[in-house]
Order: structure tokens, then sequence, then C-alpha cells
């Protein structure tokens, strides 16, 4: 699908100048190179953003903290590593079945902690004199009652300063229960920046005490992992189903509808396709040095994405009878994606959509909004780095700040008995050649229209002018936006919780996905906005003459 | 089986918190301050708690809930927090224009020590903070009491800045509600205005969190406590603190500060709770209790009396803030239902809660507060004495699923269902909506329990 050229009814230029002019000077000279009217160059070049930098404090900002990313994002899904939080209530409670991933445990009796929070309730007397045997007993207390195979312990905030180490505990309670895997995240909201250093804490550890330890590959041909997935709304439930019907098998996502098992088996898939560049892009590189295993980006939401990436899935195995399954899948799924969005489209051609979100979605959906014409002017990402507007040829350049330098950078090296590259070079070199790209992400900003708005970390202030300047048919983004938006009789969609509907990846997702911006646009309930006196008020006044 | 690993019996814990019953401070905190009118809520920690109780809150108000952060990062954790929050106080005041910031503090500016008053104070010196404007602050230790606390906390906090004695007396009284819906508070100003009894309310999020849509966002809704109507406070004749739990150290407070007599009054739920408040109301302000007050509490006993066959000898378990399970058990008992457990997370402290419980239902009442009382327990409970309904938050729907038990939403959070914001449980007209729906659930489940030829047309 070609991308056209934007023309704004204010110029970019403009918006941003008016924007900046209000801002205190030291938070209007940062903001300044976060704001960024796109321009794609002859060689696809594009300008450059300032990201995943710190939020001024005082701003309202859509941003969380590095235990959201950790717990929250990345080992929140998976049902059987019971999950203990270290610290006072709050943090607990809040992540507790607030993001939607379901799962689905295949009988009665298999393990499914999800609806659990376990936190360690830290009280004052435990500030005070460390919380270390708390946790310990709280451990004590969780395997009795859950006997569960794998245990992960977050820290936050407070046990960071007072000086708990999760880790240690974690050893000492892993001697005492010798069959069970527990690790510690120090995963304190004060690191980083945002949610994006949860996920790399996350990433670490997932790799250094799960990935690997068994080494039983699941039974199946053609068998990989989808990274970065985390099946809000059943996203991974229509993903594991395209699979099926594509013939691949799926041997992890992680962490979607995830077990520990397919967690330490991961190493023995042969592909990782990765969703969500930002938010698990290290442990797809960190899999690749460490077992040989090759990986490329996917995005499985649009019809048109999820068609081409398991079209290259398909290829990348190279096999005549996967690719014609595969094809033949694709194009009968296709007939009632198109049905559908022929109706659709019409009714939705040429509305305008803000879209700001997370560390992948901000891109992906713009390819599921263009499906039925919808138009996004202004785009950006609450907690993603350069690379993920740019794309991963900026990686060199990225200069390393004070905030990113405190969250671990891993130094991994080839497995010595499990090292297998799973493309020889001469495979590797045709497959170039032929113009399918690994270990690649181009990122959001070369697949935006010439002229549009993109903006890394927007806040509640940029987000109103925004509005007040461009008047959107439609906005995307979290919950804390929702309401603020509607007031303004501007239909709003959450990005995150997708407003307690999906899926919205894959075929089937597309389809809901139309049917809800159809919905967002066209019914009837924004249109009681305005009272039939609030367009003649002055008839009021004659009546009572 | 959503929560299949809970095993049967009862496992004492006293590390392991499971499905808590309360969440931390800073969120209550910036709930009672976005009761005051154009205050914006500010939280001096990581951003990631501003963002978590934000969510919490717009989940469970479905409107837009403003608050702004310190946004620490690892330096600010190490160094102190007073370069992040002065920066803020300057970016707030340029870009929001409140007219107040409510700062509340968090497990970690709280461990690291960083001194408000001392901050605040300098935020002033600096000129920072714009003439008229004002930045008050409440400490409010996640690791201390629950979201309960930190709406006292704040409330009181309220009172600490604003409240003040001048020679100039008034009539009016101080009503100081606990963490409440803002129907709710609409509806104790509604019972004291038909009363005619002038008043000042705060917190008072009625209108803030629960507006209107007309087109317009409004960052600071036309609801809310004027500043300076907290100001007169201290020369009011009175203060009830409605709700000892979420309103007696604000009350308290105005009590040594001001001199202000003060009384203590349950939560207005249900008959005996309503009526104790009306005549501690009328005895107070000397008033009389107007016909239109009698014709609420009348068609409310009508109902009650019609319908007391549904109600009477149901058994029923409750979870939820301390204020608000004391009134509602007095309602369980008013209608007459048997009750089998009441659980919160919230230490009590020095509130006589249980004894409360007690005398009303009987010494076979399960009671528990505090530490490790969780939902985890309380579903340990509800299994070994099964009852016919459960009271408490969205969470409860998990335990209610598998075990086939009906849920009355009631407090907070509630994520799944919406209309607590706008239609009251207080006063007497609350009570009649109370009614309604603990009838609706119970005929809905004899209707569909009763054998085919025991299904009545006529209930």
């Amino acid at each position: 699908m070609s991308i056209k050229d934007i023309e704004l009814p204010v110029p970019g230029e403009q918006f941003k100048l008016e924007i900046l002019e209000n801002y205190p000077p030291k938070v209007g000279k940062k903001r300044q190179k976060q704001i960024v009217i796109n321009q794609i160059g002859a060689d696809d070049s594009v300008p450059e953003i300032l990201a995943n930098t710190r939020t001024a404090p005082g701003i309202i900002s859509m941003r969380g903290c590095a235990y959201a990313g950790c717990k929250g994002v990345v080992l929140g899904p998976t049902r059987d590593i019971l999950q203990i939080t270290h610290g006072p209530i709050g943090c607990g409670f809040y992540s507790w079945l607030t993001r939607r991933n379901k799962t689905r445990p295949k009988t009665l009796a298999d393990t499914n902690y999800m609806t659990y929070a376990l936190s360690t309730d830290l009280q004052e007397d435990e500030i005070v004199f460390g919380g270390e045997k708390k946790l310990m007993a709280a451990i004590d207390e969780a395997v009795a009652l859950f006997h569960p195979r794998a245990i992960g312990i977050f820290a936050t905030c407070p046990v960071g300063l007072i000086g708990d180490d999760v880790h240690a505990v974690a050893r000492a309670a892993e001697e005492k229960y010798p069959d069970i895997n527990i690790f510690g995240f120090s995963c304190e909201g004060y690191k980083g920046v945002s949610q994006s250093a949860g996920h790399h804490i996350a990433n670490n550890k997932v790799f250094t005490d799960v990935v690997g330890q068994l080494d039983t590959p699941k039974e199946g041909k053609f068998r990989l992992n989808i990274l970065g997935e985390y099946n809000i709304g059943g996203d991974a439930f229509e993903i594991e189903r395209i699979a099926e019907g594509c013939g691949v098998t799926l041997h992890s996502t992680f962490s979607g509808n995830s077990v520990y098992d397919e967690f330490a088996s991961a190493h023995t898939a042969d592909l990782n396709v990765v969703m969500c560049h930002r938010s698990i892009n290290y442990l797809a590189e960190m899999m690749e040095t460490k077992y040989g295993i090759p990986w490329f980006k996917v995005n499985l939401v649009g019809a048109a994405a999820t068609a081409k990436s398991f079209r290259k899935i398909a290829s990348f195995f190279d096999d005549a009878a996967l690719l014609k399954q595969t094809n033949d899948f694709i194009d009968k799924e296709l007939v009632e994606v198109e049905k559908v969005q022929a109706i659709l489209r019409p009714r939705c051609e040429g509305k305008k959509a803000l879209l700001f979100v997370g560390g992948s979605r901000a891109h992906h959906y713009q390819e599921l909004l263009r499906e039925i014409g919808v138009e996004t002017i202004a785009a950006g990402y609450e907690f993603a780095h350069r690379d993920d507007y740019e794309g991963r040829q900026v990686l060199p350049n990225i200069i390393v700040d004070a905030d990113s330098r405190n969250i671990e950078e891993l130094t991994v090296t080839a497995d010595e008995t499990r090292y297998n590259p799973r493309l020889t070079p001469e495979r590797q070199a045709s497959m170039e050649a032929a113009g399918f790209t690994m270990n690649d992400y181009r990122g959001m900003m070369p697949e935006m229209a010439n002229g549009s708005l993109v903006i890394d970390d927007c806040n509640q202030y940029e987000m109103e002018k925004l509005i007040e300047y461009y008047k959107p048919d439609l906005v995307c983004a979290g919950v804390k936006e929702k309401y603020v938006v509607q007031k303004q009789g501007i239909p709003m969609k959450q990005l995150h919780s997708y407003d307690y509907m999906g899926p919205f990846a894959g075929f089937v997702g597309a389809v809901n996905f139309y049917k809800e911006i159809d919905r967002l646009i066209n019914s009837s309930a924004f249109r009681f906005t305005k009272a039939p006196w609030d367009e003649s008020p002055e008839l009021s006044a004659t009546y009572n003459n | 089986m959503l929560l299949r690993h809970t095993p049967t019996g009862l496992n004492e814990r006293s590390a392991l918190t499971i499905n808590p019953a309360k969440t931390c401070q800073p969120v209550g905190a910036m709930y009672a301050a976005l009761g005051l009118h154009r205050c914006l809520p500010h939280s001096h920690g990581s951003q990631g708690c501003c963002a978590y109780h934000r969510s919490a809150l717009t989940r469970h108000y479905n409107d837009p809930i403003m608050g702004s952060t310190s946004s620490f990062s690892e330096g600010a954790s190490v160094f102190g927090g007073q370069a992040n929050i002065l920066e803020a106080i300057t970016n707030i005041f340029t870009l929001y224009d409140p007219d107040i910031i409510a700062v509340n503090t968090t497990c970690l500016s709280e461990v690291i020590g960083d001194d408000l008053v001392q901050i605040i104070k300098k935020a002033a010196e600096d000129k920072k903070i714009p003439r008229g404007k004002f930045v008050i602050h409440a400490n409010t230790p996640s690791f201390k009491g629950s979201h309960v606390t930190g709406y006292a906390n704040m409330a009181a906090a309220m009172v600490q800045y604003f409240a003040k004695n001048t020679e100039k007396k008034h009539r009016r009284i101080n009503l100081i509600p606990s963490f409440i819906e803002p129907s709710d508070m609409s509806e104790i100003k509604h019972l004291a205005g038909e009363m005619g009894v002038e008043y000042t309310m705060f917190p008072d999020t009625s209108d803030v969190v629960n507006t209107s849509m007309d087109g317009t966002f409004r960052m600071y809704p036309h609801g809310g406590c004027r500043r300076e109507w907290i100001e007169t406070s201290g020369d009011a004749q009175a203060t009830f603190a409605i709700g000892r739990m979420g309103a007696l150290p604000a009350a308290k407070l105005l009590d040594t500060k001001c001199k202000v007599p003060l009384h203590i009054l349950d939560l207005p739920i249900g008959i005996t709770a309503t009526d104790a408040f009306v005549n501690a109301l009328r005895t107070v302000a000397h008033v009389a209790v107007p016909d239109s007050i009698r014709e609420e509490r009348g068609k409310l006993v009508d109902v009650l009396c019609d319908m007391n066959q549904y109600t009477y000898g149901k058994k029923v378990s409750l979870m939820g803030d301390p204020d608000i399970l004391l009134s509602m058990v007095r309602f369980c008992r008013d209608i007459g239902m048997e009750v089998l457990h009441v659980l919160t997370g919230t230490p009590v402290g020095k509130f006589k809660l249980e004894e409360r419980v007690k005398e009303m239902c009987g010494p076979d009442v399960v009671f528990r507060s505090g530490l490790q009382c969780d939902l985890f327990m309380f579903e340990q409970l509800i299994k070994e004495n099964k009852p016919d309904l459960i009271m408490g938050n969205t969470y409860c729907k998990y335990m209610c699923r598998d075990n086939d038990i009906p849920l009355l939403r009631i407090g907070f959070p509630i994520y799944d269902r919406i209309g607590h914001s706008y239609v009251p449980l207080m006063g007497y007209r609350g009570g009649m909506h109370l009614l309604l729906k603990i009838l609706t659930i119970l005929m809905d489940r004899q209707d569909r329990d009763a054998a085919e030829e025991n299904v009545e047309l006529i209930m």
C-alpha cells in the first residue's frame, strides 16, 4: 500500500513552534527534539528524533515505570511462573489482571497463577530493618500453597533503596527448594526512564535463568518462537490459529498464553520472529548469539501485514509444501477480510487518526487503520527508542545516557555445546541476495506519510493541542487519555487494553478491528454531545421576552 | 476454575499477601486531592506510581483523572527528589495552571526522606509558587495503612494548610466524608441541603470525577471544595467526621487546631445509620427534619417491609474498607440478612470495628482485618460457609464465579460495572437503590434456581 504525502490544515512546523512557545525553556529545548515532522529522503532516510529520554518532572506523561515493564508486560502473561512482588502493596495490586493478557490452560488440572497477585506487603518495620526475611518467609508460604515449578521475584522502588537483595534471596530459596527455579528481577520503578528499562531487565533474566534450562524440543516441523506478543484480548490465540493453519509449529510465545517449559526449551526452535521490537529485541539478539537462532521482525497486526509475515516465515523454512499450505490458508482467510473491508472502507475512508501508544503498536496499528482508509496524521511511542522510530541502522549512533547505562547489558557468547547456526553462510547469502532481510527493523517513520507528525513521549498538553489543531476523527492511546479525549466528543480507542475487546491481531482480529473502528466513527453515540439548543442559543432568550 | 489453586480450609500466613483487599496510600490521597476545586494532585515519586493511580481511578470512574509526577530517576532516588519537585512546580504552574498542587509522597520519597515542608518553603522562597496559588502536601507512605489512610491524610492536609481561626464564627457545619463515591457525597449534601443546614464539604469529588459530556474537556471541572471555604472551616460551629477511618484525622486536626467541636458518625448507609446521621445533624444544627426527608425515608421503609421476605435470613459475606463495611453490615442487619464474614485488608488501629460488627451480628460472625487479610483468605472463608450473596469490589468476581455466588459490587475498585459514581448508596434514596439492587440479585437467583413447579409469576 503506497503512502501518500499528508498536508495538514496547520503545517506541522507551525504546530510545533506554537507548542514549544508555551513550555518553560528547559522543557521546550528537549521537546523540540522529540517533535519531528516526518520527511522520507531519497535513500529512505528519516529525520532524527530524541527518544528514551527522561520525562520532565511535572509533565503529565503517559509513561509508567520499570516494574510495570518487567512484571506487568514481559513476565505477567506467563501462567505458571509464580510471581511475587517484593514491596509495599500498591505495585502488586495495580498489576493484578489489569493488562488483559489472556491465558488458556489446556486442562483443569493445569497450573494457572494468572488470577493471583502475590506480594510481601512490606510494612514500616521491614523498611527500617530490611525485608529479606519476610521475602524468604513469603516464598516458603507460596511454595507450600502453590507448589510452583518456577518463582519470579520483582523488586519495587523502596526495595532497592533499603538494600534488599532479591537475587541473594532467590539463590538461598533455590538451595532450599532445588526443584524450583527461583529468580529475581531488579526492576525498581525508578530504573531507566519508562517501562522500557523493565523490558530489558526482564529479557536479561529470562535469558540467563530460564531459556536453555530444558533441552527437549517440541514435536513438529518448522518450529519457531514468537517474541513480543502478549496476548492482549486473545491476539496470541488468533496467531496460534494462523500458525497451525499455515503449517508451522509455534514452539513458544514470549509471553502471551505461555508456560515455563516453553520458555525453558525455546532455544531448540529454529527461528525467532519479533512482534514488539521494543520490549523483546534483546532476547532475540542474545538467542542468536548464544544458540544461533536467526530472527526477523514481523507484524501480525493488519491483514496484509499478517499475510506478508507468514509468507516470509514459510519462505524462511524453504519448503515447497509449507509454502503452498501457507499461501492457500492465507488466500482463504483473506476472502472474508476483503469482504468486510469492501463494506467498511467507504464508511471510514479519509478519516484522520492520532496514535500514541506503546513501543510498537503506534507503528503496527497504522497499517490496520490504513486498510480501511483511516490516515494517521500524528503518531508516537510512549517508551520506545530511536531504532523503533528510525530503524535499527541508527543503533551504533545512539548515545547511551546515564539512565540507560544503569540497565545491565549482558555479554553473550556462543554456547559451547548448543550453538548451532540454523542457516549456512551460503543459504544466508542467497536469501539476502533475494531481498530477504534478517535481524532488521526499519522502524515506524519510513512507513509514515511525509508531513505527518512524529512525537515521542507525547503528553497531556500536546495531546490537547493536537486535538485542538487537527480535530481528528479518532484517537488511539491508553486508559489515562481515554476520557480526556472523549469529553471532547471524539471517539477514543484504547490500544493497550483494546477497551476490553479483541483479538485485533491476525485475520479475525483485523475484521474485529475494522468493525470496531466503523462503530467508533459512525455510531450515533458521539453525535449527542451537543444538544439541539446549543446550535442556536439565542432562541430561548427570544421566547423569554 | 479461575482460582483453581486456592485450597479449602484456612491457611494462616504471616508473610505472604495473596490477592490484596486493600491498596496503597497514594491512590487515596490522589482521590482526596481531586476533591479540591482547581487542584492538581501530584505524586512525588517514580512515574509508575502516578500512572498506576491515575489508571486505577480512571477505570473506576470512567472519567478523566488528572495527576502529575516528580518522575524520579535513579539519580533522584539517590540524591533526593528536591530538584525534581522544584522543577515540577514550575512546569505545572506554567502549563496546567492549577490553583493548588496537592503533593502526596510515595514509598520511594518516604524512604529517601524528602522533607516536603522544607521543600515547599524553598519553592515559595524561590518564587516558584505564583501569587494566590498554593502547594500543599500529605505524607502517604505506602508501607503503612492503606488507600483509606492516604485519603484521610490528604483530607487532613487540607485542614493543616488552609483552615484558620478568625473572630468571625459562623453557623456552617463541616462535613468531612470518608473515601466514598462522588454520588454519595452529593447525597449527603442533598440531606443537609433539604434540612436547611449550611455546610462545607471537603473533600468533595462530586462533579470532578463524574462529569457530564458536552464536547469540552475541562482539566478542572466545576466541582470540588473551594479553598476559601476550607479556610473558614476553622470558624464553623461543628465538624462531622462521616466515616471514622477516612475522616477522623482531618476532623481531629480541626478540633485541635481551631477548636471546632467534633462529631464522629458512621457513613449514612441504610436506615439505622442514615437515621443517626439525620438525627445528629438535626440536633447539632438545631433544625427540624423536613417532610421531604420523611418521604424519602418512608419510601425506603415501605419497600423494605413489602419485600422483607426475600432478604430476611439470607446469608451475606462482605469485604471492603472499614467505614463502608461498618455501615453496610448495619444495613444488612436492617434488612434481616445474616452476616457470615467481614474482611478488610486495611489495618483498623484503634477503630473498634470488630466489636461493633459483633454487636450487630452476634459472636459467630467471622471478622478479619489487617495484614494478610486478603481475598485469598476471604475465598477460603466463604468456601467453608457459603453465603447467598457477596458484597465487595470487582476482584471478588473471580471467586463468585468459581463458587456460583452472586456479587453486589460496592467499594473500591469497581472496574467492570458503572453507576457507582452517579447513583448513590447513601442516604434514604441511596438505601432505596441499594435495596433494589440486592432484591434484584436475590430474586433473579430464585427465578434461576427454583424448580419448574415453583417459578413464581408474582413475587
